[in-house]
């Protein structure tokens, strides 16, 4: 696969997580930014979500379109503390994309086609081209207020989807677009930056609730989501099986399968991708295409092969305790004295029998 | 001679704080204290009942860790506020910022009569789309 012809397929990926914005001045125009007018872009976003021996391979690209005054940033909920945060593959969720959406075929594309506490902790810092990236941890209104006092700008679902997050994993990633240094790096307007984060958990998730923070209710939200997992992952809530129709609406399961060896030549091939597994692996590709008021989970994996992803990752509620049935006690209060009397009564006639013997 | 112009300093005195005193507690028999919470960008309670002309004071406190605003007012003075661009509030009697995480009070009397449309809300971008507000009706 030739970089330049993947990037001629030209998908664009943006932020697949909240996106926020400092600044009234710096508007909407921006992938799936939100505005503080309330105003959205209506972008597709990507990610690509690869879970290998305990790890999670989290990737995503950040872009901006229109004029942008410096305070461009986005907020993503994290499954665990990531040891890593760096560059991603510079194609790798546009061939994932032309994995599931074959391009129309060319002479050019058919010889490609060959080819927490009270105020937030900042753990780890990184920059990634033109993105400033903080990891935080903390509590919904410790965040929240780091990313106030930041600059960030919140819209008014923030408080209640940030507790959400921070309920079952206080780790936040802040990424804040720098416009002056991508004007010196000369990144073009609407091109990505991938960002790879390497999380250590032993349960992985992949935010979507996130996708829906600031879009009213009637809003579509649409994702593209890749797995790349050891085996046949199961998942909570659980992908629809498609249709056949373009506009079906939900988390429809459009691909699983394993990856074919060419898509897994072709991602080892890019640039800083030798953290991709040299043995198969599975690939699931899920579209996301529903209002956001159904967009009430997120998306908990389990590669283990025992099947059972946990509901808490995928954000519903802890299932409750069951109450102890008084009437079941009670029979088992009476089964353990008749047991005990039988026993009693046994242990007397041997007691006999050996005393007449 | 001087015993007795002491005690009546002092007795002026005493009179004169008691007085002062009794000036800042007083508070007219008529004015109602409602406290107002928000979390995750909603009001509790999320409606109002008044009586005519009734003076309201509202404290009112934001849990969330961003702000919003709590402006009382009929359905003009909320459109107005909807398209405005004041920044912050706290000037006029009803109208008051809430910053993150903080109280705040502000004190409000209705009018005898109130037109449909009176409500409290918040008109920080997409907030009032997003339900921050609560009708206002005569009890």
């Amino acid at each position: 696969m030739h970089a330049r012809t993947v990037a001629r397929a030209a998908v664009v990926s943006v932020v697949a997580a909240i996106v926020l914005m400092g600044s009234a001045a710096s508007a909407f125009a921006c992938g799936g930014l939100i505005a503080p007018n309330g105003t959205i872009s209506l972008t597709r976003t990507t990610t690509l979500a690869a879970y290998h021996r305990g790890v999670e391979h989290y990737l995503t690209s950040f872009s901006y379109a229109g004029k942008v005054d410096g305070s461009l940033g986005s907020i993503t909920p994290l499954p665990g503390v990531p040891t890593k945060i760096i560059k991603g593959g510079d194609w790798t969720l546009q061939r994932l994309e032309i994995e599931v959406q074959p391009p129309i075929p060319s002479a050019e594309f058919a010889v490609a086609g060959a080819a927490v506490a009270e105020d937030a902790v900042v753990l780890m810092r990184a920059k990634v081209d033109s993105l400033d990236i903080t990891v935080l941890q903390g509590g919904a209104v410790a965040v929240g207020n780091w990313a106030r006092e930041h600059g960030f700008f919140l819209p008014p679902d923030a408080p209640e989807v940030l507790a959400f997050y921070a309920d079952r994993s206080p780790i936040f990633m802040a990424t804040r677009f720098n416009a002056k240094r991508a004007a010196a790096q000369g990144l073009a307007e609407g091109e990505g930056t991938p960002v790879h984060v390497v999380i250590p958990t032993p349960n992985p998730w992949v935010p979507l609730r996130i996708l829906a923070l600031g879009r009213q209710p009637q809003d579509l939200i649409q994702a593209d989501v890749f797995l790349l997992t050891d085996r046949k992952p199961e998942m909570l809530p659980q992908g629809l099986a498609p249709t056949g129709n373009p506009d079906q609406q939900g988390i429809v399961q459009e691909r699983s399968e394993p990856a074919s060896a060419s898509l897994m030549n072709d991602l080892r091939s890019d640039s800083r991708s030798k953290w991709i597994p040299n043995g198969e692996m599975w690939f699931t590709y899920l579209r996301i295409d529903a209002p956001a008021s159904t967009i009430t989970h997120d998306l908990a994996i389990d590669a283990s092969g025992f099947g059972h992803p946990d509901p808490i990752a995928a954000g519903f509620p802890p299932a409750s305790i069951p109450v102890p049935d008084p009437n079941a006690a009670r029979s088992l209060l009476w089964l353990g004295a008749g047991i005990a009397l039988v026993a009693l009564f046994a242990r007397w006639r041997i007691q006999q029998a050996a005393t007449t013997r | 001679m001087r015993r007795g112009v002491a005690a009546a300093a002092a007795c002026a005195t005493l009179l004169l704080a008691a007085g002062l005193a009794a000036a800042a507690t007083a508070t007219p028999d008529h004015v109602r204290t409602v406290t107002m919470t928000i979390h995750y960008s909603r009001f509790d309670p999320a409606s109002l009942q008044v009586e005519p002309g009734e003076t309201v004071r509202f404290v009112v406190t934001n849990t969330d860790p961003i702000d919003h605003e709590f402006l009382v007012g009929d359905a003009a003075m909320q459109e107005i506020h909807e398209n405005g661009t004041e920044a912050h509030h706290g000037a006029r009697p009803g109208e008051i910022s809430v910053l993150a995480g903080a109280t705040v009070e502000t004190t409000f009397t209705f009018p005898s009569t109130l037109a449909p449309g009176w409500e409290f809300a918040c008109h920080l971008p997409s907030h009032y789309d997003f339900g921050m507000r609560g009708p206002i009706t005569l009890g």
